[in-house]
């Protein structure tokens, strides 16, 4: 499926981040905005949510957590008990480290691997970008067209007006 | 707006756009091999393969061919290992610690010291695997049933612990490494023109678009995996030297030694990275990123964590005297006075008196002073190791099994291979990966510079940069208005 899309080019973080906020009470939906670096500030100007990533951080690292000291406790306590030392067979203060160090484990392959999910990145051949100059020195806004022959030209004026140095149009084939 | 101060120094020097960054980080990637790189790629390759003969020799006549006697069962193995370990923990206080911190200049030298990190835990991990004679049966240390024909892994070593730190700490460091270098790989994947090459940087690239969306998580990510690196990179070496402490050989049974290994490790990390970052500013002509600023702090790390150890190291001696115990007063005067003198004199020497020249504030701002400071660093902290080790293990209860360690053609040869090894890694990662973090170092353009690369108008496509420390007021877009308020 081909999509239309108008492509605002920024210079400046601060032009885009007042650009986004005009835009948006101009009542246009923002289809995405690309820039080189993490813009601080643009999650709120977007709207964009915050992430939830931490809860589940949080949660791989209490598997990770829970994991360890079973693993432990069932196999030096349960599964085959050893005097060691004359300790006792489970004996907590030692499996600290070991418990630490897999919450550590599980929380952060955890939340990479997720990040990788719900982000859609996974290594691939080709990479469709909207302007290659997103990942160097541009911001680029995208705002999705529908078929209105004088959108274009409505779009082009407003991001004007707002600061874009260049507008441009894209079609971009997604699945 | 971002918070301009007259007071703050730029971290970035030169006047430098968003695409100057760019060029000059990615200068050295599109390049070809020029000959300086290829020349020290071969030195370094001809040490990789004093590397692998001395590996053949270990493995195909055994532990043997190693200086190790009866008495002294460790010794360059472990000197190595623990010195290699110490080194990568600067990468990670680089970044993670710091970035709990807000320490923004970190940025620039963030991505070289997180590679070496990793290149210097690979190298640490030769160390224990060779020494276990048979390292195709390696995977023993992880906990498998005992169809294998022994028990289950014995959870209360400190031997043990040490395999999940190692190996935790390597994956997580690794994994947070990539994290970073996703945005690069796009910015390099998108200016290539070669079709390998650009196949080559997309599939590294993980198809990274720069999205908002995906900056935000992305963000995330990155100040959680720090908050996990932290306690992560303080308990590996805590274990690490637990794995001396819990013993009651005298020398190393001392309560002392985590917060005093930690600090060694931050101490040797941050001179080797100095000894890095001196040569790899001046290689790829990084001058404007990694500027004497970034050299001048990070010499005040090295002079903190030097003299913590100085302090350890004094602690030690008074802690030895006052348990009066006499086998613990033993290991400490036959440090200093007995035949290994002179490595604990070199010790001494090289960690307490070289960190004090940083005081020096000509010192701590002169490039060769620093690169010469590093060196000496690294050597000390080697030496830390091997009387800890070896000093603590020569004499020990009786007197008839007292003997001298002396290092074979093997130990030396699969040390310096190490070495070779580091290199080779370095070198190569340093040709093909963006060796500053360009996404991050541009957030951090603005920093200090009054006016910075700032919009200019509607047709303006040349930034406009006043020159830096003129305290003058932020040029602002006469279309933009001023009161936005940006959480920084």
């Amino acid at each position: 499926m081909t999509k239309r899309f108008a492509l605002g080019i920024f210079d400046d973080e601060d032009v885009l981040l007042h650009a986004i906020e005009n835009i948006r009470a101009a009542g246009v939906k923002i289809h995405d905005v690309f820039s080189p670096y993490p813009v601080h500030g643009i999650d709120d100007a977007l709207g964009i949510e915050r992430s939830r990533l931490p809860i589940a951080a949080f949660f791989f690292g209490l598997t990770g957590l829970s994991f360890a000291l079973w693993m432990q406790i069932y196999m030096l306590g349960f599964d085959w008990p050893m005097i060691i030392g004359g300790k006792p067979h489970i004996a907590l203060p030692a499996f600290i480290p070991v418990s630490f160090e897999m919450t550590v484990l599980f929380c952060a392959h955890g939340m990479v691997l997720t990040f990788f999910t719900i982000s859609k990145l996974y290594p691939r051949w080709k990479v469709p970008v909207m302007d290659v100059r997103a990942t160097d020195d541009k911001f680029v806004m995208a705002i999705e067209l529908k078929d209105d022959a004088s959108e274009l030209s409505r779009l082009t004026q407003l991001l004007r007006e707002n600061g874009a140095s260049e507008v441009n149009e894209k079609e971009m084939t997604q699945k | 707006m971002q918070h301009v101060s007259p007071v703050r120094e730029p971290l970035v020097t030169g006047g430098k756009t968003y695409h100057d960054i760019t060029q000059d980080v990615c200068r050295q990637v599109e390049a070809k091999p020029n000959i300086r790189w290829m020349a020290a790629l071969s030195v370094a390759l001809f040490f990789l393969g004093i590397f692998f003969y001395s590996v053949y020799r270990t493995l195909w006549y055994g532990i043997g061919e190693w200086g190790l006697n009866k008495t002294v069962g460790w010794a360059w193995d472990i000197t190595n290992f623990v010195w290699w370990v110490g080194i990568g923990h600067a990468g990670t206080l680089i970044s993670a610690v710091l970035l709990l911190f807000r320490q923004k200049w970190r940025s620039s030298i963030n991505r070289a010291a997180e590679a070496m990190t990793i290149f210097a835990v690979i190298c640490a991990a030769m160390f224990p695997v060779l020494h276990m004679g048979r390292p195709w049966l390696a995977y023993w240390v992880f906990p498998f049933q005992n169809t294998f024909g022994s028990l289950w892994v014995n959870f209360n070593s400190p031997l043990l612990w040490d395999v999940f730190a190692i190996s935790t700490y390597f994956s997580v460091s690794l994994v947070f490494w990539y994290i970073g270098l996703i945005p690069d790989f796009a910015t390099i994947r998108d200016r290539a023109k070669g079709p390998i090459a650009k196949r080559a940087y997309a599939l590294l690239s993980f198809g990274w678009k720069g999205s908002a969306k995906a900056w935000s998580r992305y963000e995330t990510v990155s100040l959680i995996l720090a908050g996990v690196a932290t306690p992560l990179v303080l308990s590996v070496h805590t274990i690490v030297s637990m794995d001396f402490a819990t013993s009651v050989v005298p020398g190393w049974h001392t309560t002392i030694f985590p917060p005093y290994f930690v600090a060694g490790a931050i101490f040797s990390g941050f001179a080797m990275v100095l000894t890095l970052m001196l040569i790899t500013r001046v290689v790829f002509k990084l001058e404007d990123y990694i500027t004497i600023e970034h050299i001048a702090l990070m010499n005040k790390i090295m002079m903190i964590t030097g003299s913590i150890v100085g302090v350890a190291y004094i602690t030690e001696f008074f802690i030895a005297w006052y348990s009066q115990v006499e086998f613990e007063q033993y290991a400490f005067i036959n440090r200093a006075t007995g035949p290994y003198w002179w490595a604990y004199a070199s010790m001494m020497t090289c960690n307490v008196i070289t960190p004090q020249l940083v005081w020096f504030r000509r010192i701590r701002y002169s490039i060769p002073a620093t690169f010469i400071l590093s060196i000496i660093v690294n050597i000390g902290m080697w030496f830390e190791r091997f009387v800890i080790i070896v000093t603590s293990l020569h004499r020990d209860y009786l007197p008839s099994s007292w003997v001298m360690f002396s290092p074979t053609w093997v130990d030396i040869g699969i040390y310096v291979g190490t070495l070779g090894l580091f290199f080779t890694l370095f070198l190569l990662f340093a040709k093909f990966f963006p060796v500053v973090n360009m996404a991050e170092v541009k957030t951090i353009l603005k920093y200090g510079v009054d006016n910075g690369p700032t919009y200019t108008g509607h047709h303006g496509h040349a930034h406009q940069v006043a020159p830096a420390h003129q305290p003058v007021a932020p040029a602002i877009p006469a279309s933009a208005p001023v009161n936005y308020n940006k959480h920084d």
